[in-house]
């Protein structure tokens, strides 16, 4: 068939493009000036090449942020999505209870994240704090201000009860959309619970699953907020995540040229793992 | 294999039934013979579904037991009853390949892989597929996905009955003739117990040896075609069955005659005196111009190959007759003949047998 072409209908997408400049474009490209020019104050600035990128990636405590961060994500990944999934599979499919659940479930994702922070914060703290007071009481020596595994596992536990809510109830709307005659299906053929869930409720929850992780990984990524709140960092730099160094750079140091290199960094090293992310998994699901 | 036996049975959907309308089934007792092949018939939502799934243990019925021979098998979850059924969507396991798919009730019941691998074979050569065995199922059309899930229904050869609810629902009409075709041969061959359901009757009347004619949860008849259409037990069955169904006319029955608005048409039998409903097929009917008979409306001729039918009303009902090819039809018919050897009577819907002949 031929398509009439009209190199006009262009102008149809100036009010997106225009919107996405505003919106994005733009604010990103004074983070890309700040990122090759050098400044000694009074607004007076000075062309500096690449040396700040050379100087973030030569950087060790940006690479020992790095790896830390990269570690906190595949152990939340690691947690939240099989969690989510097996939360999802044990919710009631309807009636009073479904709701109850979806309500309770939905709380978590509803507290705004220095709440989050500061929650635990109190919650943890051995001296006032409910979870604090108990495990010194069981005889744990657990405190997540001096040490660094107890900070680790107090804001790993903080973020699985904050988020592993969101896998679950993606994944609690794809098992819903599975029309019953699938598992009478499978009752017939005499299906095992592992094969209904792994030919059944897997294939048919790929699409929400994928955009699970996707959301998780990123958000755990550039995790801030409560990391910052409950441990500020600490000890030491034991939890100083991506993004806490970042703002160290950037608001604390006020070093505006290295903050924004890292930055424009930091960025693309998000979209190359989503961007991987998303080519295995659907790749996988091809073949899954 | 073994006979189904229904005893007593009922279901409601709702927790605590009240009344008769409260039951999506109404209370059943009937048997089905081994081997036999029956078709399940009736408009949607008169309770065949329903029928099916407790056959199957897909649902537990309110009351009544269901037996397999001498098991009662009422409370056996699904898997233990080892039945096969097809649903009238297509389910299919999207990530295995065709060939996964047929053998996965086999799998699933530890069945040896030789032996797998030559019945899944023979499956997809009847229904057509062997040389799409190794395609993932996703993406297949629905009418190949619904043979895929034929094909899974009947690839288990110990199985104690097969289940088909409204199978070629989705299937284009030439596949639908050559599978149901299939479907009989197979039946021939390994003679499961087969519970066909449907809305269609040509269905019905040309796969089963025995119909089963369900209306607002009742089953209102059981019988060979033939004897559904010849001696129709519920106004039902007779409006449902044939195309153009019986004619239905109210009247006042009186000993060896019916009163159709004031005309008298003689039956085939004596009759105790009551108001009621004669039926008559349209094919048992003759046009005239003028004379005796009912008088008839005709409002149109459609001409459907093999005979014509003539639409009209008599006494404000609609009324069809058909004439067969090379049959004639008068200039302006407005008399209709009804032959009492085939007039049935039925007071309160159902069917009444004469007391007597006729004098």
């Amino acid at each position: 068939m031929d398509k009439p072409l009209n190199n006009r209908a262009w102008l149809l997408v100036l009010p997106v493009l225009l919107l996405v400049a505003f919106s994005a474009v733009i604010p990103l490209m004074t983070v890309v000036n700040y990122s090759v020019q050098d400044t000694f104050g009074n607004n007076q600035f000075f062309w500096n090449g690449l040396d700040w990128f050379r100087e973030v990636l030569g950087s060790d405590r940006i690479r020992a942020a790095l790896g830390r961060q990269i570690l906190f994500s595949a152990i939340i990944l690691a947690i939240e999505i099989p969690l989510g999934i097996f939360v999802a599979l044990n919710m009631p499919k309807r009636g009073f209870w479904a709701s109850l659940c979806l309500v309770l479930m939905a709380l978590p994702l509803l507290i705004p994240w220095n709440v989050v922070g500061t929650i635990w914060q109190v919650f943890g703290r051995v001296d006032i704090g409910l979870l604090g007071r108990a495990l010194a009481a069981m005889g744990f020596d657990y405190n997540y201000v001096n040490d660094p595994v107890d900070a680790w596992v107090t804001i790993i536990v903080m973020d699985v009860w904050h988020w592993t809510s969101l896998v679950a109830l993606l994944c609690y709307a794809g098992l819903q959309s599975i029309p019953d005659a699938y598992y009478q299906a499978a009752r017939i053929d005499q299906a095992s619970r592992w094969s209904v869930f792994r030919y059944i409720e897997l294939p048919k929850m790929s699409g929400v699953l994928l955009i699970a992780v996707l959301l998780r990984f990123m958000d755990s990524f550039m995790i801030y907020t409560e990391p910052f709140v409950l441990t500020g960092g600490g000890p030491g730099n034991a939890t100083t995540f991506l993004s806490i160094d970042l703002v160290k750079t950037a608001i604390g140091q006020f070093d505006l040229g290295p903050a924004a290199a890292f930055s424009l960094i930091y960025f693309l090293v998000i979209l190359l793992i989503s961007w991987v992310f998303y080519t295995v998994m659907t790749a996988q699901k091809e073949t899954l | 294999m073994a006979g189904i036996t229904l005893d007593d049975l009922a279901h409601s959907y709702l927790p605590t039934p009240r009344s008769q309308a409260d039951y999506a089934l109404k209370p059943m007792t009937m048997t089905w013979r081994d081997g036999g092949a029956y078709a399940l018939l009736g408009s949607s939502g008169c309770g065949k579904t329903t029928l099916l799934n407790i056959i199957s243990g897909l649902l537990t019925p309110s009351r009544g037991r269901v037996l397999f021979g001498d098991r009662d098998v009422t409370r056996l979850p699904t898997a233990d009853r080892n039945i096969a059924q097809v649903f009238q969507f297509p389910v299919v396991y999207d990530t295995m390949t065709v060939r996964q798919n047929l053998a996965f009730p086999l799998r699933n019941r530890g069945v040896p892989a030789a032996q797998i691998a030559a019945r899944v074979d023979a499956i997809a050569r009847m229904i057509g597929m062997e040389t799409q065995l190794d395609r993932r199922a996703r993406g297949l059309t629905a009418d190949a996905k619904q043979k895929i899930s034929l094909g899974r229904g009947m690839v288990r050869q110990d199985v104690n009955a097969i289940l088909f609810d409204e199978p070629l629902t989705v299937i284009d009409p030439h596949m639908k003739w050559e599978l149901r075709t299939q479907l009989k041969a197979l039946h021939r061959e390994f003679g499961h117990t087969m519970i066909y359901v449907t809305h269609d009757q040509t269905e019905a009347l040309t796969f089963a040896d025995e119909v089963v004619v369900m209306s607002e949860g009742r089953v209102v008849q059981a019988g060979t075609p033939q004897s559904l259409f010849d001696r129709p037990e519920h106004t039902f069955v007779g409006y449902f069955i044939g195309s153009p169904g019986m004619n239905l006319l109210p009247a006042r029955i009186d000993g060896a005659q019916a009163i159709v608005a004031g005309t008298s048409v003689p039956l085939d039998g004596l009759y105790a005196p009551a108001q009621g409903q004669i039926g008559i097929r349209p094919d048992a009917v003759r046009l005239a111009e003028g004379g005796p008979g009912l008088p008839f409306h005709a409002a149109r001729i459609e001409d459907v190959g093999r005979h014509r039918i003539v639409r009209g009303q008599v006494a404000g009902q609609p009324f069809n007759v058909t004439v067969p090819e090379g049959g004639t039809i008068p200039a302006a018919p407005d008399r209709v003949i009804l032959d009492p050897a085939r007039v049935g009577v039925f007071v309160d819907d159902w069917r009444v047998e004469p007391q007597g002949r006729a004098a």
